[in-house]
């Protein structure tokens, strides 16, 4: 009986790796995201090097000009190359949105499984604060976070890390209650094993997929809500180029020049589209069930 | 039930509590005076020190971080909201003036997530895998990713500048002239519903095909039900218990979109005059609509809640 259920077991997990890479890469919008979002994070890398012009000096003998044979996508009101500093500005987008989950994944988690773990009115403290977050639109709150702090790099990930840390918190909390009532937890707990132990070892892996799936969307969403901040004028400040800030600039001269506008905004649109339709694939790749929760 | 809105209120309760708390906080625990955020910068280095402390008598700062709170806590229960730095005059009438605006276009948004969302939602998970479904699947992920204001501006430029159809930006009160104000509206409204709008759908959708493998709607089909009864009554219905839940949680979104989209059409509503106090480092304002907005966020969940009890004998009986 014993060697029937382990021989059984072996090919099962085999085909749930294979079962994953079927279904995740079956759609085509799943993995034309992957491709946006490699070529995105290379960008982001060797842009310094590759951009056809220096993307913060001012060429004001070639300023505002739209798309030509040698600015392809025209030039700023300083004569700064369109182009280059798309390039350049999927760094800010990049480094923002990787710093503001990272930071908020951990701190989110940290409450959340605090508060699943200890329960009582630990659980009731955390999960009332969370809420009270979760009260504040996230644009708003790393707006005023903004605003007291400063619009430097930092301030701007641990303002939107703020904004973005109570869905991790749920999340976790929702997770680990439930996890903790599975059957192997209880017979884990039936052989010997500690808290802590139970913990790490069968509750916080259980959570992971679903966490993978909340993180990939949340680095869309946070990029879109950094690109919101520097749309206002709050996020990064000029000269580093930030696509939101690139849209407003270019808004003035929207009659004249579209493209200003256009095209930073286009690029924010292809990469937010990638992280969403991969954070879809991954969700349903991962776990189906979590439809409906993410 | 009644113990379930009970607790559900008293649960709002604290945690409107616990709001205050935070932005009376975020405001104070920063390392710089809280003189300075009261004062601009010029005017606090002209004076001396007897004057600073003066003033720091009149607004109340030479008291502790609690007698402090409980003062300013029991002004805004007096419907007083503190005064403005930059203005000098009491902000409470200023922001209460803005509000109707905000709430204008947000409900509109909000109305048209439900009526345009959910069916087009419904027809994508019925059809699913045939042409409607990958039309509206595809338009829907491009909806929840379009960033509004970028969608604002390519809509400017077609309509406003090019084919000169409607207005640029403003907003005119629809009692002075309602027709110039539908026009005003229609791009706004628009540009702020279609993440509501797309979500919805999505969520719709997903619902749907949830509740479609059920036993009771193959029964139901088993039973020789027309398809509009068994979609409509026995799926649909159970269906929208979770969108109903989300849709409770999109207030908050939809209040964050009308920031930038007040912006972008220079609509004078609250979240426009969030963005200009904070440029302005007017913080009794700040203080005031973040106050107001998550009041508004933490009752429209509190009413998703009892709607939702309401509906799902589940809840209501538990």
């Amino acid at each position: 009986m014993l060697t029937l259920n382990s021989a059984a077991a072996v090919p099962a997990r085999v085909s749930e790796t294979r079962r994953f890479f079927k279904v995740f890469f079956s759609r085509g919008f799943v993995v034309f995201g992957m491709v946006i979002i490699l070529g995105f994070i290379i960008l982001a890398i060797i842009s310094p090097y590759i951009t056809p012009y220096d993307p913060d000096v001012p060429d004001l003998a070639a300023r505002l000009s739209n798309p030509s044979a040698a600015h392809w996508l025209g030039t700023d009101t300083i004569g700064r190359d369109t182009l280059s500093r798309i390039m350049v500005g999927s760094r800010t987008s990049l480094v923002i949105g990787l710093g503001a989950v990272t930071l908020a994944a951990i701190l989110g988690m940290g409450l959340g499984l605090m508060a699943a773990y200890f329960g009582g009115w630990v659980y009731t403290v955390i999960m009332r604060f969370v809420d009270a977050l979760m009260a504040f639109p996230m644009i708003l709150l790393a707006l005023m976070m903004v605003a007291l702090m400063g619009s430097s790099i930092i301030n701007v990930i641990i303002a939107l890390a703020v904004g973005g840390l109570a869905g991790y918190a749920r999340l976790m909390a929702a997770q680990v209650l439930s996890i903790k009532e599975n059957d192997y937890v209880l017979a884990a707990r039936s052989l010997g094993s500690g808290n802590f132990r139970v913990m790490l070892r069968h509750v916080f892996p259980n959570t992971v997929p679903a966490l993978i799936v909340l993180i990939t969307m949340a680095l869309g969403g946070t990029i879109l809500a950094e690109a919101g901040l520097s749309f206002l004028g709050l996020g990064i400040q000029e000269p580093t180029a930030a696509w939101g800030g690139m849209v407003n600039t270019g808004r003035q001269y929207l009659l004249s020049y579209p493209i200003l506008s256009i095209a930073p905004g286009g690029a924010i649109m292809l990469v937010v589209f990638a992280f969403n339709m991969v954070g879809d694939g991954l969700r349903d790749a991962l776990d189906p069930r979590l439809r409906g929760i993410l | 039930m009644f113990t379930h809105i009970l607790r559900r209120l008293v649960q709002a309760i604290i945690v409107l509590l616990i709001v205050t708390m935070l932005v009376f906080l975020i405001v104070r625990l920063l390392p710089s005076d809280p003189i300075v955020l009261y004062l601009s910068q010029t005017e606090v280095n002209v004076m001396n020190d007897e004057q600073l402390d003066a003033l720091r008598h009149e607004f109340g700062l030479d008291k502790s971080l609690p007698a402090q709170y409980v003062e300013w806590f029991g002004n805004i229960l007096h419907g007083d909201f503190g005064r403005s730095i930059l203005k000098r005059i009491p902000i409470t009438h200023d922001i209460f003036a803005r509000l109707p605006i905000t709430f204008h276009l947000g409900i509109l948004a909000f109305i048209l997530s439900f009526v345009v969302g959910i069916p087009v939602g419904v027809i994508s998970a019925v059809r699913r895998g045939r042409w409607q479904d990958t039309i509206a699947t595809f338009l829907a992920n491009i909806g929840i990713t379009i960033p509004s204001f970028w969608l604002a501006i390519i809509l400017v430029y077609i309509f406003a500048l090019k084919l000169d159809w409607l207005p640029v930006q403003g907003y005119t009160s629809p009692v002075t002239d309602f027709w110039l104000n539908t026009r005003q509206i229609i791009l706004p409204v628009f540009c702020m519903c279609i993440f509501p709008v797309a979500s919805s759908a999505r969520q719709t959708r997903s619902a749907m095909l949830e509740v479609m493998h059920q036993d009771y709607v193959r029964t139901a089909w088993s039973k020789g039900i027309t398809e509009q009864v068994v979609i409509f009554k026995h799926a649909l219905k159970n269906a929208l218990i979770p969108v109903i839940t989300l849709k409770g949680m999109s207030f908050s979104m939809l209040i964050g979109g009308s920031v930038i989209i007040e912006t972008v059409f220079n609509i004078p509503g609250m979240g426009r005059l969030a963005v200009t106090s904070v440029v302005n480092q007017d913080y009794a304002y700040v203080q005031g609509i973040a106050l107001i907005v998550a009041f508004v966020v933490v009752m429209g969940n509190l009413a998703t809640d009892i709607i939702i009890s309401w509906l799902d004998p589940r809840i209501r009986y538990a």
